[in-house]
């Protein structure tokens, strides 16, 4: 009945699945199964499931399907076959070897960016689908090395990158430093009870991204703008455990930065350029611990630059003069509508802007998000292959003039960083922090104060 | 035959309204039951505004991406899913019926267009079988069960038609289309035809994340 695949399974060794599935039985298979579909799951995935009329008008959605030549096998509803239906079909009596292809469907060959759910005419969440898939590979214990070892950095020091305790406020006050040498009066307020903001970062700007503490402080210096930064845990706003299926550990990593916010009484959470702990901090942490919306208002950096422009708190020296375009990432525009913002601000800070196509809502996923990037090197050319739509969509933006390619999401930053080079497309990839901090207008320090 | 055409319009006609309808709210409470037990937070994010704006676009031919990259598909989607409902609602010999047996008098087609509908829901099911043995990513997630009910939605357009032209054996293909059209009825609550339940639901819900949480569109 079936179309056989067209592409070849290709042999990925990784540690975190191989040793995992060696020690799955049948039983075990069938048992979490079933309790996470019993337990777990209700009336979506269900009605999901039972709604679905096969038509394949989600294959169009995913840059997966359209990079593979059209491959069904990569089409959302096709990897919802691979997966889910057999679960529910063989009632959770399937094999390990079928668990081993699941785990590495949901988690390298799935973004979770629902542009499916923009394509489906029944708006089935293909996305959730792919999650309540990753659980069941979560509580089997297969899930991808890399990965899950991000999410036991998440447990054991509420970050995701291992960044110890005083590792993280001698950062900061390295960063101090050196922002001092720009601007002598800059500080970075650590534990500042009763600031306006607590800005929040993901644990890959402690751990090699530095500069990018360094120029969120001199932007947020210059606004003139009350802030603080935790010196404890709970300044990391990232979150692997949301895409492991991980739920109770993103539900602790998500409590300590709301408690964090709170103990340090601040009005609201601005956060840096990120796109997963966007989705983390706004969307599912907080339905986890029980709210409808974030205890704490959330500011993605996008908002917060619009913001700072708009009022005029911050002011442009010269315009960026390299044409530029800009990539919508899923999580802050189809997750949180921060596109005309986005366009705002390029537009403030940039002379030339040019649109990619397709754009905002509809724009295609990096192929990084989600946590496929996180699965590590294994995965990396399935991410790379798995998004040559992506490479054709900025070339023809290149053609076009675009030199500079915005990215203001740091796993859509290091997923077309790959993609830049592999398919050797020559853009320079920025975040629009970056560019703000190179036309800003700074405080003029005389020749003899600086260093 | 006379004693057959009474069982089927008579008990066996009662039968399948009764499933139908009891059947449709079974689904559809089971489903809020459960919306109610286990994922009540649904009802948190519900808004009647971005439910209909959602559903609006969706039932609106071209008002959304995917409808305009499938223009053929569209116009047959449209056409098939508009003459399955009005033609047996409203078509004249079923209008009759209504009246003879609730007398409800109903507005009714001609008869030229409802044979030219008729037409267009069998040729739009032939269309859509052809798409699921052509396309790949059509074909790829086909199951038998997917030709079964195609073919359930075919057979009371099939038979109506030829039992209205009298072509051949008038009470055998009449009697065939009662038998047909009452397994359609009770076939729609429990296999996948029952998206026309559900689908309403999905879309609101899906069009309710969208415009209340994540502030962009849905189509």
């Amino acid at each position: 009945m079936a179309e056989p695949a067209k592409s070849e399974e290709k042999i990925i060794s990784d540690v975190g699945l191989d040793v995992g599935i060696s020690k799955l039985t049948d039983d075990r298979i069938e048992k979490v199964i079933n309790d996470v579909i019993k337990n777990e799951t209700g009336a979506r995935l269900k009605t999901y499931v039972e709604t679905c009329i096969h038509c394949g008008l989600c294959s169009d959605a995913c840059h997966y399907y359209l990079s593979h030549d059209n491959d069904p096998r990569f089409s959302p509803v096709g990897k919802v076959k691979q997966t889910m239906w057999e679960m529910l079909r063989k009632k959770g009596k399937v094999s390990p070897d079928f668990i081993k292809k699941a785990a590495v469907i949901a988690h390298t060959e799935c973004n979770l960016c629902k542009r499916c759910a923009q394509y489906c005419p029944f708006g089935i969440d293909i996305a959730y689908i792919m999650s309540v898939v990753r659980r069941i590979i979560h509580r089997l214990g297969c899930t991808p090395q890399y990965i899950q070892d991000t999410a036991h950095s998440h447990s054991v020091t509420m970050n995701q990158m291992w960044v110890k305790g005083d590792e993280w406020p001698d950062t900061l006050q390295w960063q101090e430093e050196e922002a001092q040498a720009e601007i002598p009066t800059l500080r970075i307020p650590l534990e500042k009870e009763g600031a306006d903001i607590m800005y929040s970062v993901i644990a890959p700007e402690p751990k090699f991204q530095a500069q990018l503490i360094y120029q969120a402080a001199v932007i947020l210096d210059v606004a003139g703008v009350n802030w603080t930064m935790p010196a404890t845990m709970g300044w990391d706003n990232s979150d692997m455990a949301m895409f492991t299926g991980d739920n109770e550990i993103m539900g602790r990593i998500k409590r300590a930065h709301y408690e964090t916010a709170a103990r340090l009484k601040v009005k609201r959470i601005v956060m840096g350029e990120c796109g997963h702990a966007f989705r983390s901090v706004y969307d599912m942490g907080n339905r986890w611990l029980g709210w409808q919306a974030p205890p704490i208002p959330i500011v993605h950096a996008i908002d917060f630059y619009y913001e700072i422009l708009k009022e005029g708190k911050v002011k442009i020296k010269k315009k960026y003069e390299t044409p530029v375009t800009l990539h919508d990432p899923c999580n802050v525009v189809r997750g949180g509508g921060l596109h005309e913002k986005a366009r705002y601000v390029v537009n403030a800070i940039c002379e030339n802007f040019i649109e990619m196509h397709p754009n905002r809502e509809h724009n295609y996923c990096c192929c990084a998000g989600g946590g496929v990037i996180n699965c590590g090197p294994p995965y990396k050319m399935t991410r790379i292959d798995g998004n040559r739509v992506k490479a054709e969509q900025l070339f023809a933006v290149k053609a076009r003039g675009a030199k500079t390619l915005i990215a203001p999401c740091h796993n859509c930053h290091s997923g077309l960083e790959d993609i830049n080079h592999h398919y050797g497309i020559g853009q320079e990839i920025k975040f629009i922090g970056d560019i703000l901090y190179e036309v800003m207008e700074k405080p003029e320090v005389k020749e003899g104060e600086k260093e | 035959m006379h004693d057959l055409y009474n069982f089927v319009t008579g008990p066996l006609a009662w039968a399948a309204f009764i499933v139908f309808i009891a059947g449709s709210l079974y689904r559809l409470i089971n489903m809020l039951y459960l919306v109610n037990k286990k994922e009540k937070f649904i009802y948190t994010y519900m808004s009647f505004k971005y439910s209909f704006r959602s559903i609006f676009h969706w039932i609106t031919p071209f008002a959304t991406v995917n409808w305009k990259r499938h223009p053929v598909l569209t116009i047959v989607t449209f056409a098939f899913h508009i003459c399955l409902i009005i033609t047996p609602v409203f078509l004249l010999s079923h209008a009759i019926l209504w009246d003879e047996s609730w007398s409800i008098s109903l507005w009714s087609l001609p008869d030229g267009v409802a044979d030219i509908m008729t037409l267009i829901v069998v040729g739009s099911c032939i269309f859509f079988l052809v798409r699921r043995l052509l396309s790949p990513e059509v074909q790829y997630v086909t199951s038998a069960s997917d030709y079964a009910i195609l073919a359930i939605v075919a057979a009371p357009f099939i038979t109506g038609f030829i039992a209205y032209h009298q072509w051949v054996n008038y009470q055998f293909f009449m009697i065939l289309h009662i038998i047909s059209g009452e397994i359609m009825l009770v076939a729609i609550p429990f296999t996948r035809l029952s998206h026309m339940l559900f689908s309403p639901f999905t879309r609101a819900y899906m069009g309710s994340e969208f415009g209340g949480v994540r502030n962009a569109k849905d189509w």
